[in-house]
């Protein structure tokens, strides 16, 4: 069977088990829509949520990036996962013996004020927006580069899908599809990465093989070579205080998305959270760990097949000239010996490897079966669809629940919540649809407002809400003002050319003042901003009420304390 | 359960997090990027020993961090009950 059979059959049989499970897991309350019924096992959550948080850019791009970057890539690694320290132990315990169904509850509640949680309805909303578009997208370019299908109709399908089991099965129609897609993509990523281990390390375990094989001393041999820095060289493209600052922004962010937290909600109790939030980073981990090592193989791979060919040898591997019909890898004889040769600078160097080629093309370069190639598609299609699916719940959840009930019609019935739930991911998978076939041209631009929009809002007021029994309505407000402001000026203003070059703004507006931080790690510095503000000025005004500080003492008990830790033994 | 009992139980909570913290910023922020240079100079396999921390080993970390933070608590909460 050719490559594009097996891709059909794969996406084929993978939608079909999804379209199942969402029609078996359909709900009629509003806790099963919003929240899964707060019946979801640790393990199974642990496994959504690693799905949920796995997204088209975790599968396809990242190891690509970490090829690109060597040790500067790392940000990826401990940033992305990092962040699930801070969430087990600072936030998703609380969070869940809060039990509400989304972030701005929680915030809204807590500083018992609608002002503040209208502020966190509208950064849900854009965190959510720019995220979800990112992977509409994703799965259009997935569809058109293995089934030849336009992007726009790639799109389309795309939206269907997610759109059947949202509508019909909510939170827990989302739920136990990305239970499902988590085991899709974890094993179409660990098949090409063992098989390639095998082939250069002689080690089946991709995370040994790269310890014990010399293929990292051998790579940086190579990238000497070719006149790049050593590929475990540190800050090599960013300096130290950079690397520091993306990182940490990376990791609050990460424990400040909402499409993340929610799923903590629902799970059973305390308890189950805690464990939850480990078998989540376990099976993130799985991935996480071995995207360096496939990104060190890959790296060494690409280049002892390319590097000093001539443009004839490279045209008889059929990968090669595959990929360079779409554009992602260029070959270009520019000084016209007759070799093809790496370089570091992009102007000379005759062949360009587009990152995100890395993880799509490895099965092809290693040679590996034509099945191995259809399944990492159906791979990147699961990660990109689950992850969407988290965001278009967010985003409907922070409309028809925090919005439409909660300030428009308090009085509404159960019926109706879940028709206007239902209504909103409709809405939401429009809207979705529309960014990913006109994809804003600065998506790439906009993952860094994600994070820094979550470090510098989200993560300062639920921790202080949290721990902090002073923090009140007015701290919380001017710190998330001045957070967020301080974050959005500083981003827009380094990427203005990037953002507004339609609008003829040719030059960013000022460069990296702040102690040459770019914007990806600028989220920091408005973490820090939110912090400082919050506690000055919650010390300024009246404390919180009596019942704010209740329901505070509540949220630190966990409710399984009492006879109840008996029967909870199990949940594990 | 007592308020001493609540603010005893929360005081443990806090201990335990600040502990898991420390441990948690030392082997990424510090191992895997403040001292990735020195720690460079010693070897795991063929890699340098830093760059293996901010790859590998952080993350391996992060892992055994959560899952003792959530077996330390059982044993908290079941003090706090086995007190009542």
């Amino acid at each position: 069977m050719t490559v594009e059979a097996w891709t059909y059959l794969f996406v084929t049989i993978t939608f079909m088990l999804y379209l199942y499970i969402g029609w078996k897991a359909r709900v009629k309350e509003s806790s099963g829509f919003y929240v899964a019924g707060q019946g979801v096992p640790a393990i199974a959550n642990g496994a959504a949520t690693a799905a949920d948080w796995m997204s088209a850019a975790s599968f396809i791009s990242m190891a690509g990036a970490i090829s690109v970057l060597g040790y500067d890539g790392s940000i990826y690694l401990m940033g992305w996962t990092g962040g699930y320290v801070l969430l087990a132990l600072l936030l998703a315990p609380y969070l869940r013996k809060f039990g509400q169904y989304t972030v701005p509850d929680f915030v809204g509640t807590r500083y018992y004020s609608d002002t503040a949680r209208i502020i966190a309805v509208i950064c849900a909303l854009f965190v959510s927006i720019t995220y979800v578009a990112g992977q509409m997208r994703g799965v259009g370019i997935v569809f058109s580069k293995f089934l030849n299908v336009e992007i726009t109709h790639g799109v389309i399908i795309g939206m269907v899908i997610v759109g059947f089991f949202a509508v019909l099965g909510g939170m827990k129609g989302i739920t136990w599809t990305q239970v499902a897609q988590y085991g899709v993509l974890i094993v179409a990523f660990l098949i090409p990465s063992i098989a390639l281990s095998l082939k250069l390390t002689g080690n089946p375990i991709p995370q040994l093989g790269m310890v014990t094989s010399d293929i990292i001393p051998r790579l940086n041999e190579i990238q000497v070579a070719l006149g790049f820095t050593e590929y475990t060289q540190p800050f090599a493209h960013k300096s130290m205080l950079d690397v520091l600052f993306i990182t940490i922004a990376l990791m609050v962010g990460t424990a400040g998305l909402p499409h993340v937290i929610v799923r903590f909600y629902t799970v059973p109790n305390v308890r189950a959270a805690r464990y939850s939030a480990f078998w989540a980073l376990l099976f993130i981990a799985i991935l996480y760990t071995t995207a360096p090592a496939l990104a060190t193989f890959a790296r060494y791979n690409l280049i002892e097949s390319l590097h000093g060919k001539t443009l004839d040898e490279i045209h008889t591997m059929d990968w090669a000239a595959k990929w360079e019909a779409t554009g992602l890898l260029e070959f270009n004889d520019k000084n016209g010996n007759g070799k093809l040769e790496l370089t570091p600078d992009t102007i000379t160097s005759e062949i360009i490897i587009d990152k995100d080629i890395i993880v799509l093309s490895t099965p092809e370069v290693a040679q590996m079966s034509p099945w191995v190639v259809a399944l990492v598609a159906a791979g990147g299609l699961a990660a990109a669809l689950s992850t969407a699916a988290g965001l278009l719940l967010v985003i409907s959840s922070s409309i028809a629940h925090d919005i439409y009930f909660r300030l428009i019609n308090p009085n509404a019935d159960e019926k109706r919540r879940v028709m206007v739930g239902r209504f909103m991911v409709i809405a939401a998978v429009f809207v979705a649809g529309y960014f990913g076939v006109h994809p804003p041209g600065f998506v790439a631009q906009v993952v860094a407002f994600a994070f820094g929009l979550a470090a510098s809002s989200f993560f300062p007021v639920i921790l202080l809400g949290i721990f902090d029994r002073r923090a009140n309505r007015e701290g919380a407000i001017a710190g998330m003002i001045v957070g967020l402001s301080f974050t959005v000026f500083y981003i827009v203003g380094t990427k203005a050319n990037l953002l507004f070059g339609g609008f003829g703004v040719e030059e960013a507006w000022f460069g990296n003042w702040c102690f040459g931080i770019s914007a990806e790690g600028i989220g920091t510095v408005g973490m820090m901003l939110n912090f400082a503000v919050a506690l000055i000025v919650s010390r300024m005004t009246p404390p919180p009420p009596q019942e704010v500080m209740d329901i505070l003492d509540d949220l630190r008990m966990p409710d399984h304390v009492g006879p109840a830790l008996i029967l909870d033994e199990s949940t594990e | 359960m007592k308020k001493e009992e609540k603010l005893d139980y929360w005081r443990q909570n806090i201990r335990l997090i600040r502990w898991l913290l420390i441990v948690w910023a030392a082997v990424s922020l510090g191992a895997g990027i403040l001292f990735v240079k020195p720690l460079n100079a010693i070897s795991i396999g063929n890699m340098p020993f830093g760059f293996w921390m901010a790859q590998q080993g952080s993350i391996f970390v992060f892992v055994v961090l959560i899952y003792i933070y959530a077996k330390r608590m059982d044993k908290i909460d079941h003090d706090h009950h086995a007190d009542e």
